[in-house]
């Protein structure tokens, strides 16, 4: 049996002619050249939008959670929708930054930076949710082990205690993360720009870094090492929003499928957002040569993983309900897929195990556009999925006396749409002030920046691709 | 500091690449000197080696921290549902561990994560308000594609017409005289 076959080499990570210095020019001058026109109109519309959200958050809590459509059996609506919705895009960036760089996977390089600026403020975003739904906001503190008036601390023993330690300690790790990758970058731009004021602003953010290897020794042994904590952080993370429903006693949720199909539907919906937002951005700054094509491709392929991941575990799901004999489990399922709310689940179904599929094919994995519509449709489909998982358990529980249709009211729409003001409002601050990619990574994978590439004179010498001859197979 | 040896700082001086970089930090390493150090843009692979550096001491520090989180979040947690308040939920035990894990782990994590930024930070003695490297022009480049060596006044050894020397020899260019202004 004889096979032939072509050496693919790893494409080039920076595409184009790029030196160091254009590097630099290419990322920090969008922080340095007067503000565009387009990005003040985005700006205002997202304004609009984050002002939509104070509004609904200040009538609810002048008129108490009343206001959204909970009912009897539905107690738990869209706001948990919207907090697990956030929280899984947010993985995404921790995923790119801390487990892609275990691996040591180059292109994460070019990404990294924006993914995890998305995490802080889709994280953002999720907080609010359980922060408002409490009912009494100005006892919001009871959340936390802190000392009150009734003498009495947290149950430690439930999971929505643990939800609060782990999404707080993921914000906060996360934005550490954040900032000591951003430090080496803050330095070149105070370096670069020429506003007294900016040098002052920046300045205050490099905090005196001066690229010396007595500081990258430590500062690399960081970033490994926060790596390495953030990698089991993530997975913690979602794992414990899964036992929100997993620990309850609910029909469709007591199950323990639920930590690894909610890690891999986070990764999946925060890739999908990733790149609608990278490829916008890509256009519209012109960094194509940094973000190229083939990033795209390698992440439509986590998201074809990931995405098949979720559909396996919507076929085990059935499967479980079936061989556990529960009639409570094998009755819901049944009404997910054909009861009442079985247009949620079949456009669950579609945006998240059919669309994915597409990217079987190499052609349309390399298509921006499609790409593009894709990743929208995902996020579409990941927030269906927590729809039918939370409403649907509980409009259809026990007893079908007390079951009851769940549709939500103006004010839960609102806040929803509200709070991509507020995401969009940081995220743009940050593609206006900071760099949007991490420079000082960045340059550290180009071939320039390995020692071997060069000769003995001090030249650069192009690295060769040594490709193998194909080894002769016995016939 | 003010009067020894005309505040003077150290010599600074550029080369063109980090392969450069490398070869220049070996040969003043091998010649000697302790109070040296060399500046790029981004860490340049088999620098640590070049220089000398041994493990960098970090972990520890992390560790540290990462048992503080652990045996503190455990004691936090037996205080306030076994000593302090303990609440009776259907007979089922004060001592409920498992269901701890996850609040330990968490907290484990974060001062780990404190641990492991302000421990860097901590041990490259930032911030910093100013440094004399900062007065020289050039050395604006750093952080965009200038690859630099400088070898401090303080060191034992350190004569600046030998030290100027060994940078020319070595094909090191931009040799300049840092002083430490404040």
């Amino acid at each position: 049996m004889s096979k032939t076959y072509e050496y693919v080499p790893e494409p080039a990570l920076v595409k184009g002619n790029h030196d160091f210095s254009s590097i630099t020019a290419l990322v920090t001058d969008i922080n340095m050249r007067p503000t565009p026109k387009g990005w003040y109109i985005a700006f205002a519309i997202s304004n609009m939008l984050l002002l939509v959200l104070l509004v609904s958050i200040a009538y609810l809590i002048w008129e108490g959670t009343g206001i959204w459509g909970l009912n009897q059996p539905v107690g738990w609506g869209w706001a948990i929708i919207n907090f697990v919705w956030w929280v899984g895009i947010g993985h995404a960036g921790t995923l790119i930054s801390a487990i892609l760089f275990l691996f040591r996977q180059g292109w994460r390089t070019a990404i990294n930076r924006f993914a995890e600026a998305m995490t802080i403020f889709a994280v953002m975003c999720a907080g609010i949710f359980p922060a408002i739904h409490v009912g009494r906001i100005w006892v919001v503190y009871w959340m936390f082990p802190l000392p009150n008036q009734m003498a009495m601390w947290p149950n430690f023993n439930s999971p929505l205690l643990w939800d609060v330690f782990a999404v707080s300690t993921y914000m906060t790790v996360s934005f550490l993360f954040w900032y000591v990758g951003l430090v080496p970058d803050l330095a070149t731009v105070r370096d670069r720009i020429k506003s007294k004021v900016g040098k002052v602003l920046y300045g205050i953010g490099a905090l005196g870094w001066r690229g010396s290897n007595r500081h990258w020794w430590n500062y690399e042994k960081s970033y490994m090492i926060l790596a390495g904590l953030a990698t089991p952080l993530v997975l913690s993370v979602h794992t414990i929003v899964s036992f929100d429903f997993a620990v309850s006693l609910i029909p469709g949720w007591h199950t323990t499928i639920f930590p690894p199909y909610f890690v891999a539907g986070a990764v999946f919906s925060g890739f999908a957002m990733v790149l609608t937002l990278m490829i916008i951005c890509r256009k519209i700054y012109n960094l194509e040569d940094i973000m190229t094509v083939d990033h795209i491709e390698k992440m439509n392929l986590i998201i074809l993983v990931t995405g098949s991941m979720v559909g396996f575990a919507y076929l085990m799901e059935f499967f479980i309900a079936w061989y556990g004999q529960v009639e409570y489990e094998k009755a819901i399922f049944i009404i997910r897929a054909t009861g009442p709310y079985a247009w949620a689940y079949w456009i669950m179904i579609a945006c998240n195990v059919i669309s994915p599929q597409l990217f079987w094919s190499k052609k349309i994995r390399r298509n921006v556009t499609l790409t593009f519509i894709v990743s929208i449709v995902v996020n579409i489909g990941m927030w269906f999925e927590r729809f039918v998982i939370t409403v649907s358990s509980l409009s259809t529980d026990f007893l079908p006396s007390s079951w009851g249709y769940y549709s939500p009211t103006i004010w839960d729409v609102l806040t929803y749409v509200g709070t991509f003001g507020l995401f969009f409002t940081f995220f743009l601050l940050f593609l206006r002030f900071l760099p949007m990619i991490a420079v000082a990574e960045l340059k550290g994978v180009m071939p320039q920046a390995d020692p071997h590439n060069y000769d003995e004179n001090g030249e650069y010498v192009e690295p060769k691709v040594e490709v193998p001859e194909p080894k002769k197979l016995n016939s | 500091m003010s009067t020894t040896k005309n505040n003077l700082y150290g010599i600074l001086a550029e080369v063109r690449n980090p392969k450069e970089l490398i070869d220049v930090a070996k040969l003043v390493d091998k010649s000697g000197y302790k109070n040296y150090d060399t500046f790029s843009p981004f860490p340049v692979h088999g620098m640590d080696k070049a220089m000398n550096l041994n493990k960098s001491k970090l972990g520890w520090i992390v560790l540290g921290h990462g048992i503080v989180g652990l045996t503190g979040a455990f004691a936090m947690i037996y205080y306030m549902m076994v000593y302090d308040y303990p609440l009776n939920i259907s007979g089922k035990t004060l001592m409920n561990i498992p269901a701890w894990i996850p609040v330990m782990f968490e907290l484990t994590i974060l001062l780990s994560a404190f641990g492991a930024v302000f421990g860097m930070f901590f041990l490259n003695g930032l911030p910093k308000f100013n440094h004399p490297l900062f007065n020289s022009e050039q050395f604006k480049k750093v952080t965009d594609d200038g690859f630099f060596i400088c070898i401090e006044a303080e060191d034992p050894q350190f004569d600046a017409e030998k030290v100027e020397k060994l940078l020319k020899d070595a094909g090191a260019q931009n040799i300049e005289t840092i002083h430490d202004e404040s």
